[in-house]
């Protein structure tokens, strides 16, 4: 333990992105003190559509909301739907995966046919269907994305299983009278869970993207919610007498996307030294 | 791939297909919206109860859901995917004349895709770890982390509203129409797809023949496009079939955002409209092209590498 902790500290790149994130996600737990009280569902028509100011930073919208407060308190929506959604298809797809790795016969058979199912499919086409035929909500879209996205944890999970399923160590694991519960959990999941943990850190990135793009299209938080996909799909009708609605939203979520795919990256290279 | 293959490949197709029907049907079965309350609305008329319950029990919609889910994939089977009520149509005319706009942007952007990838890919491998291979992976980083829809916007912004060269609204009818989508969807793809090239030509740089090959002085040129090149191709072919599939259903942002006449804008437009049976065809149409496009690249093999030939 004591020497995975050195690796960490001196990855220089791992530190800078770690708090980096850490920035963002404090930016939005203190999202009221950063916009010093301002309310981002809380408009003034008078204001509406003002340029950058000293006043307001980002602008307003054509509802006079600050743009910057909404920006600041959007991080929050997208960081919360998107560690849900990283959370989910992590849990699900791992405990699928060894289950199906683990027992195989007919419980595999159903399990990897299902995932086969999912992933014979262009994924934003059955999410978009998802999120639309379940009403537009934040909820409706992590479940939209999550529907898609499991199998590739599952396929992997039950992979690294396969690979020490019949190693002697198992097998004499068995025979001293382990119960089954007990070799998933002591056995199984532990040869498992780095590889699917990298594997969750480097998608927390592409995962934001598409949250932020089902919103976009309307399929996920709705009005009056700050969030970022919405705020752009907002903008967009105002690109050329207020170009500064669509420009902030869009930068939040590129500055934290590429902050998370770094951090993701740097933690492959600290936990898997094979992968380049 | 074998003639038992092919079989087996089929069958495994057509039980995906049942399981991806029974899955949008079943969602539809499920939402909360009431399809006849949307028909009537979409007509501009106020429904009432009586009206509704008859049109109902007319559309067969009190049956029990397997009944109802059986008949319309009956109905699918003979070509009648039912009759979109927002706009009055046939689902099946109405799919088939977006499919070849969405086609062609798909194809717009693959061949974009590949005019920067493959180079930029190739070149990075070939001088690993010097500059240029730096800037490219730079450049490749900004690229998968930057979210298309943004892309989208900012190309309208500079050159449709800034500079006024090419039109904010495309009609899907001409080239011009076709530049902006296609480049917006180009440049996250490229710089996926110019990884993975990177990552191909640099495994096969450090196979052994490569190493005989400059033992033996061959120009490293002709190593490089006689040999290494060839033999990378074919994971980079099943990585474009991938991203033909991904394609088809990801255009339906882009074609939002540039107003775009293709499948996706329609299904979008459709899910808002709560139009059922256009989604339903939309889902199903979808997922029969991406895998006949996937079984093409799957049977491509043979023509590609000669040992899967020999080894029938």
């Amino acid at each position: 333990m004591e020497k995975k902790k050195n690796k960490f500290l001196s990855n220089k790149g791992f530190m800078i992105f770690a708090f980096l994130a850490l920035l963002i996600i404090l930016a939005s737990v203190f999202a009221p003190l950063i916009c010093h009280g301002v309310d981002p569902t809380d408009g003034d028509l008078a204001n509406s559509i003002m340029a950058p100011s000293r006043e307001h930073p980002f602008g307003t919208d054509k509802m006079g909301r600050d743009i910057f407060a909404r920006v600041i308190y959007g991080s929050r929506t997208s960081l919360v739907s998107t560690f849900s959604l990283v959370i989910t298809i992590f849990v699900i797809g791992t405990f699928l995966g060894i289950l199906a790795g683990y027992f195989g016969g007919w419980v595999d058979a159903v399990i990897m046919r299902i995932a086969d199912m999912m992933i014979a499919f262009p994924g934003l086409v059955l999410a978009i269907a998802v999120a639309g035929l379940l009403g537009a909500s934040t909820k409706n879209a992590i479940i939209a994305i999550s529907v898609v996205s499991w199998p590739k944890y599952a396929r992997l999970a039950r992979s690294l299983v396969m690979k020490i399923r019949h190693t002697d160590f198992v097998a004499a694991a068995q025979v001293t009278g382990s119960k089954t519960g007990y070799m998933l959990w002591k056995y199984m999941l532990p040869n498992t869970i780095t590889t699917l943990v990298i594997t969750a850190a480097t998608d927390i990135g592409s995962m934001m993207m598409e949250l932020a793009a089902l919103s976009f299209l309307g399929f996920g938080a709705q009005a009056p919610t700050p969030e970022w996909g919405s705020m752009l799909n907002e903008g967009r009708n105002f690109m050329s007498s207020a170009p500064w609605m669509m420009i902030y939203p869009g930068l939040a979520i590129f500055i934290t996307v590429v902050i998370f795919n770094m951090l993701g990256d740097n933690l492959r290279d600290i936990l898997d030294p094979k992968t380049e | 791939m074998g003639k038992k293959q092919l079989a087996s490949r089929l069958l495994q197709m057509l039980i995906v297909l049942i399981g991806i029907s029974f899955l949008t049907f079943l969602l539809t079965y499920l939402s909360p919206g009431d399809p006849v309350r949307h028909m009537y609305l979409a007509q501009g008329r106020m429904p009432d109860e009586a009206m509704v319950a008859q049109q109902r029990e007319e559309m067969g919609l009190n049956d029990p859901f397997l009944q109802q889910y059986v008949r319309w994939l009956g109905n699918c089977l003979k070509g009648d995917f039912g009759k979109s009520y927002s706009l009055n149509k046939p689902v099946v005319s109405l799919l088939s004349a977006r499919l070849w706009p969405t086609l062609k942007l798909t194809l717009m952007s693959m061949a974009l895709m590949l005019i920067i990838s493959v180079p930029l890919g190739v070149l990075s491998a070939v001088y690993r770890n010097k500059p240029i291979d730096y800037i490219v992976r730079a450049i490749t980083f900004f690229g998968v982390s930057i979210p298309n829809f943004w892309v989208g916007l900012l190309l309208i912004l500079y050159f449709c509203v800034k500079l006024r060269l090419l039109p904010v609204v495309s009609s899907g009818g001409s080239f011009k129409d076709l530049i902006l989508p296609a480049v917006t969807l180009a440049i996250a793809m490229s710089a996926k797809y110019t990884r993975q090239v990177r990552t191909a030509v640099l495994e096969e740089l450090s196979s052994d023949y490569v190493v005989g090959a400059r033992a033996r002085g061959v120009k490293e040129g002709k190593i490089l496009w006689g040999n290494v090149f060839p033999n990378s191709l074919l994971p980079l072919i099943t990585m474009l079939g991938l991203s033909i599939g991904s394609l088809l259903g990801g255009t339906s942002v882009v074609e939002v955002i540039f107003s775009y006449p293709g499948l996706g804008k329609l299904a979008v437009d459709a899910i808002t409209s709560a139009d059922y049976f256009l989604v339903q065809g939309y889902v199903l149409w979808v997922s029969v092209l991406y895998m006949v496009v996937n079984l093409l690249v799957d049977l491509s093999y043979n023509y590609i590498d000669p040992r899967m030939r020999l080894r029938r």
